[in-house]
């Protein structure tokens, strides 16, 4: 029996962040090391202990070894396949199955980025245009991602009545979460009016409805939940993952409003024995307006087609019936390129009553989803601080 | 349809395949191409050596009606001009990102009926891009 089957079988330990919004001119790999020394250092372990690393970046196919290198360890296991923004959580998984095959002890899962401080990010883009290309999509000129997520907004909206002013629900929320956030970037007023407003990047979505660009980093140390228990007095329990891809450009999903999170949800939750019902805390990737209305449907905290309604109302703001991404998300605490290991760092402060002024009453279980690529690759866990 | 002109100017990437560079120089030609597994029937876009849906190996080329349907549509606001970016499913069952013209980028809905056609961009490449079908 596998681990990633076996509930509960490993466990969070520390998290770390560093360099949230602006990174003060330090580099990805200052940050990077910051946030892995304060995870190493909150697990209650030395650097020494640590054997297994995983890691990806937008930019760098050696991104493990340069970062092994630059941290001085030599890992027993390590990885870094690059699933997009949903790698940090779909590294969950594959940490789950190396802890149980017993090929490392203690693993830092680690990423950061400094887009805001970046010398170019139109000489970052076209490195990667050339690295990836798109052969039937580039020639067309789409302003990425925002455009392929446009197209997905455009499809739902079409299909399912959604509007505009429910994708603007979704930022209003997430901006209210960063009010009670100090290390959030954007804390200032955001209406319903200011989204509609702002102006428009490609449509339906405006500025208000894309994610920050901003530096970042995070990291957290996952070992099996018997050693973990030894060592952190609060170990956070992942109790199901799922991971799932089905495309890479937009132009190849099959259905732009069924995510491969439609996949990788059902499967976190039938690992983990539990229903949308149980779950009290949802943490996800929320590069733009549309995902979290998409997750939520995907995920099955509500129907297909009716997330527009779900998320209206200050539902997922605080005091509303679904805390969503309580740290301010993407769109408002942080996005520094990819994202998905913040959702981790936040679901485990949340679930340890360490999240301060933004902290949830009922806090024992915390869903968290990562998007990769253009809705390409999706990541959810369930993680509990209790079995 | 549009006039051969010298296939010098459609030079594949760097990158490009064996089926990209038959696109490629079938685009050049005017014509728009697309494949169809030999094995299952079904169309095949974008290019490739095998077929998607049932893993065949042998893919024919074909012309399509260029007939198709929006199926998503958003207008990219770029600094100096509006321009549109769609995905639109052919006839023949796949889909393809391209670009509706004739029309205000914001006038293109889901479910216009559209046509292909091949254009020469302003760096003499050639474009597949659609146009409004005539009722």
């Amino acid at each position: 029996m596998s681990a990633a089957s076996r509930r509960g079988a490993i466990a969070i330990l520390g998290v770390g962040q560093a360099g949230c919004g602006d990174a003060g001119g330090r580099s990805e790999q200052e940050i990077v090391a910051d946030a892995a020394a304060q995870a190493i250092r909150s697990s209650g372990l030395a650097k020494s202990d640590i054997d297994g690393i995983m890691t990806a970046s937008l930019t760098s196919p050696w991104w493990v070894m340069r970062m092994a290198e630059y941290l001085g360890i030599r890992p027993k296991f390590s990885d870094n396949t690059m699933h997009g923004g949903s790698s940090f959580i779909a590294h969950l998984h594959m940490a789950a199955l190396a802890l149980e095959a017993r090929e490392c002890n203690a693993i830092l899962v680690c990423y950061g980025a400094t887009p805001r401080s970046a010398p170019s990010s139109s000489r970052v883009n076209a490195m990667r245009a050339e690295l990836d290309p798109q052969l039937y999509e580039h020639p067309y000129k789409p302003f990425n991602p925002v455009s392929s997520y446009a197209l997905a907004a455009a499809r739902h909206m079409h299909q399912y009545g959604t509007t505009r002013e429910q994708l603007a629900d979704v930022a209003v929320a997430a901006r209210k979460w960063a009010q009670l956030n100090p290390e959030a970037f954007a804390r200032g007023p955001l209406t319903v009016e200011d989204v509609l407003a702002a102006p428009m990047i490609s449509d339906p979505l405006t500025v208000r409805d894309c994610c920050l660009v901003t530096d970042g980093a995070g990291a957290y140390v996952v070992m099996r939940s018997e050693d973990a228990r030894v060592i952190h007095p609060k170990p956070i329990y992942v109790l199901g993952t799922g991971v799932a891809h089905w495309h890479r450009q937009i132009s190849s999903m099959e259905d732009l409003t069924v995510t491969p999170a439609a996949q990788s949800g059902p499967t976190a939750f039938a690992r983990a024995g539990l229903k949308p019902s149980d779950i009290d805390i949802v943490e996800l990737y929320d590069a733009f307006t549309i995902n979290p209305i998409l997750f939520l449907e995907d995920l099955g905290f509500c129907r297909k087609g009716e997330g527009g309604a779900f998320v209206s109302g200050g539902r997922l703001a605080p005091g509303g019936d679904l805390p969503v991404n309580t740290n301010g998300g993407g769109l408002s605490f942080t996005h520094p390129g990819m994202y998905s290991i913040f959702l981790v760092v936040e679901a485990v402060r949340q679930l340890r009553q360490e999240a301060g002024a933004r902290q949830v009453a009922k806090a024992d279980t915390a869903l968290v989803h990562g998007n990769g690529g253009v809705l390409s690759a999706q990541a959810t866990a369930i993680l509990a601080s209790s079995l | 349809m549009a006039e051969q002109r010298d296939t010098s100017d459609a030079a594949p990437p760097l990158c490009a395949s064996a089926a990209d560079k038959t696109y490629l120089a079938h685009l050049a030609t005017g014509a728009f191409h697309i494949q169809r597994c030999d094995d299952c029937g079904k169309g095949v876009f974008y290019p490739r050596a095998i077929c998607p849906h049932c893993g065949g190996q042998s893919l024919s080329w074909f012309r399509p009606s260029g007939a198709g349907t929006v199926y998503s549509t958003t207008t990219v606001r770029g600094r100096d001009r509006m321009y549109n970016v769609c995905l639109v499913d052919l006839d023949e069952g796949p889909r393809l990102m391209s670009r509706v013209v004739g029309m205000d980028s914001l006038d293109v809905k889901i479910g216009l009926r559209v046509t292909a056609k091949v254009i020469e961009t302003d760096d003499g490449t050639p474009l597949l891009v659609f146009e409004r079908m005539p009722t």
